[in-house]
């Protein structure tokens, strides 16, 4: 089982043969990722990292059966290449490019209410599940095997988490890297609900920072329909106000989406919050009654 | 990126947005000259002196003046010019006023009152689309309007579909309490901002007031005016209204070298790879008992001559008194990282504050040894909770 991709997701890449592209395919093929192949319009009918290059995402849908694929295009391309593969039929898109204009994504979100698709993303280090495919930029062998769930909107907070986890005496059964800007593909609640219905996960941990209702969304829905415990940590509680803090999503408002506000609902709402970002593996492992 | 007032205007007006006319200077006698022309142009015989600064509530601090002679145009320009205005929303040390916008005035008498409205356009981030907040209570602290009297605070949601409506328009304006021409005005008004915001890939107008005047025509009397950084390839000509000298000079030199770099006011430095871990960088500094002196956020390349140059920009900051480093290693490999500290640490030569460096992830145990075994003054740690440790032991 596990959520959104799994040994038997047939990956592609859309910017295979650009330097980011090819750097990240060979890294996920290496970790023994089901890749069959890229997209770069202009150059299908080559051969790149031994798989084939198709000039459009249908011909790659058509051709090798692809169901995921992974987006690294430049941020001006980005939004078209989102819709393309929601038109195509893939059916879960993670996209890692960052910095694609708000104004774009707010065209994809529109396109993509009535496809049936996941995106992940943007701005995102993607998806793993561990030992079966890996569909992003994060470091594989930080993620060992086990049945915590991980979502997070950042790629090395994320690894840190990952890591604490595996040192408590667990692992991951998926971490999903959801992304920190202002508009994204899936939320942390639609996560958390993909993660209360795996069969193969036990406990979530649930990662955010300031700006946003995304947390506070999730926490509600957790409090009403939550079965597994719930770790979570909100970055930022020393941000100011009105600063951007490298995501272009990470902006405190107003008083609803700083830090200490998220913390307190997402108390109140059952979820074990971590006060300092090194807890987090230590407070899953008290849930799960694991002693490293 | 945010401009100031009279860029804002000028770009709203050339989507046809009606605007309280000004013209930006840098000196007293300019602002005469000015004024002058406002009122050939205008008719105007009183005129208004602001302060153009990247800060709200410039009123407040004595940065909005109305001149009723053009010996005061002159004066208070001389005033509000290179004085620090200090406002609710600058640091205490204030803003250096480089230029000031001499505009005329828009509140004259006539055949009905004048009224102030608010209007904004920004981003709705729980729909994803873009919204107009507006409210009858303009010329006011919108945040405190939402608190006191939330009831008069309006959201109209634009589908990206079909765009802004007219409809919406027209229930813009009758919530508004308009009639007649200014009923009118406001439609059209209302219409040209949207398009302003759409077509620029603006991320945030606020525009307050938005005034009806007594001969009822709707205009922007102020307008804050933030751009999408993200779409700026797209509008090549706007490059040029960014004004460096409104930012943190550190800032700036960060980045032009690629690192992402926020200045702070606390004692402990830091250099992190990736937002999210940064964050919680400064979260557990704070915790330590420190304060942030900074976010940085290094990138995905921390090799030595972007670790250089981070080193370089934090310890510009004479309050750093420790300067921590935290790497998750996942793409990059600690052991290069630790090498470039070690080699920035050799070139810049005289860092007199501690080190704390933690490195976890590829080849982390490798990194400790080399650093270590560098002979530097430098504490080395591999989990999160011992870099707060030590923190801790070097502030206590």
């Amino acid at each position: 089982m596990s959520v959104l991709v799994n040994k038997d997701s047939k990956v592609i890449v859309q910017g295979f043969t650009g330097t980011e592209g090819t750097f990240h395919a060979s890294q996920m093929i290496e970790y023994g990722t089901n890749v069959v192949g890229g997209v770069t319009p202009g150059k299908g009918g080559q051969n790149h990292l031994e798989r084939p290059v198709f000039n459009t995402v249908s011909q790659a849908v058509e051709k090798v059966g692809a169901n995921t694929s992974l987006i690294f295009v430049p941020p001006a391309f980005a939004a078209d290449a989102v819709m393309e593969a929601a038109e195509s039929g893939i059916k879960v898109i993670i996209c890692i490019t960052e910095g694609i204009p708000t104004r774009d994504m707010i065209m994809v979100k529109e396109y993509l209410t009535d496809k049936d698709c996941t995106l992940v993303g943007p701005n995102c280090p993607g998806v793993i599940t561990p030992n079966e495919a890996k569909c992003g930029i994060m470091p594989g062998f930080v993620f060992k095997k086990g049945r915590i769930g991980v979502v997070s909107k950042s790629g090395t907070l994320t690894y840190e988490a990952a890591d604490q986890v595996v040192k408590a005496g667990m692992g991951i059964s998926t971490a999903i890297g959801i992304g920190g800007d202002p508009i994204i593909g899936t939320t942390t609640k639609q996560a958390v609900e993909l993660f209360m219905n795996d069969p193969e996960t036990d406990g979530i941990i649930m990662i955010g920072e300031i700006g946003g209702q995304l947390e506070t969304d999730a926490a509600k829905w957790i409090k009403a329909n939550g079965t597994k415990p719930v770790v979570g940590f909100i970055a930022g509680q020393t941000a100011p106000e009105g600063r951007t803090m490298g995501h272009a999503g990470a902006i405190v408002g107003g008083e609803e989406d700083t830090a200490e506000a998220k913390m307190a609902i997402m108390r109140e709402c059952g979820i074990t919050v971590a006060e300092s970002p090194a807890e987090i593996g230590k407070l899953m492992a008290e849930l799960m009654s694991v002693t490293a | 990126m945010n401009l100031h007032e009279y860029q804002g205007k000028e770009l709203l007006n050339s989507f046809g947005v009606r605007i309280q006319r000004g013209i930006v200077v840098s000196s007293p006698e300019k602002a005469v000259e000015a004024a002058n022309k406002l009122t050939e142009e205008t008719g105007t015989s009183w005129w208004v002196v602001k302060a153009q600064v990247h800060a709200g509530g410039r009123g407040k601090g004595g940065g909005v003046k109305l001149a009723k002679s053009l010996e005061e145009v002159k004066s208070i320009s001389d005033d509000i010019l290179g004085m620090n205005l200090i406002t609710p929303q600058t640091t205490v040390e204030g803003k250096l006023v480089h230029q000031v916008l001499i505009c005329e005035d828009v509140y004259y008498p006539g055949e009905t009152e004048t009224s102030e409205f608010y209007m904004s356009v920004l981003l709705n981030r729980s729909t994803g689309r873009n919204m107009i907040m507006y409210s009858t209570e303009g010329g006011m602290d919108i945040e405190a309007v939402a608190e006191e009297t939330p009831h008069l605070i309006f959201h109209e949601e634009i589908d990206p579909k079909v765009g802004l409506t007219g409809f919406q328009c027209r229930k813009i304006a009758f919530n508004l309490g308009l009639n007649g021409t200014s009923f009118k005005e406001m439609t059209k008004f209302v219409f040209a901002l949207y398009t302003a915001y759409d077509k620029t890939d603006s991320a945030l107008f606020e525009i307050n007031p938005v005034l009806k005047t007594s001969d009822n025509k709707i205009m922007a009397v102020d307008a804050k005016v933030s751009l999408d950084a993200n779409a700026l390839f797209r509008h090549k000509d706007f490059i040029e209204l960014r004004d460096t000298r409104e930012e943190d000079p550190t800032e700036v030199e960060a980045g032009e070298y690629g690192l992402n770099f926020v200045k702070l006011d606390g004692n402990v430095g830091c250099m992190v790879n990736g937002a999210g871990l940064a964050m919680a960088t400064m979260d557990i500094i704070k915790m330590a008992g420190g304060n942030p002196a900074n976010f940085l956020d290094v990138g995905g390349t921390a090799d030595a001559k972007r670790v250089e140059q981070a080193f370089r920009i934090i310890l510009k900051d004479k309050n750093v008194k420790v300067l921590l480093v935290n790497i998750f290693g996942g793409i990059v490999r600690c052991d290069r990282v630790a090498q470039g500290i070690v080699d920035a640490y050799n070139n810049i030569g005289d860092i007199n504050v501690p080190l704390i460096v933690r490195l976890e992830g590829t080849n982390a145990a490798e990194a400790k040894k080399l650093i270590d075994e560098s002979g530097l003054k430098v504490e080395s740690v591999i989990l999160l909770q011992e870099a707060a440790d030590k923190v801790a032991e070097v502030l206590a």
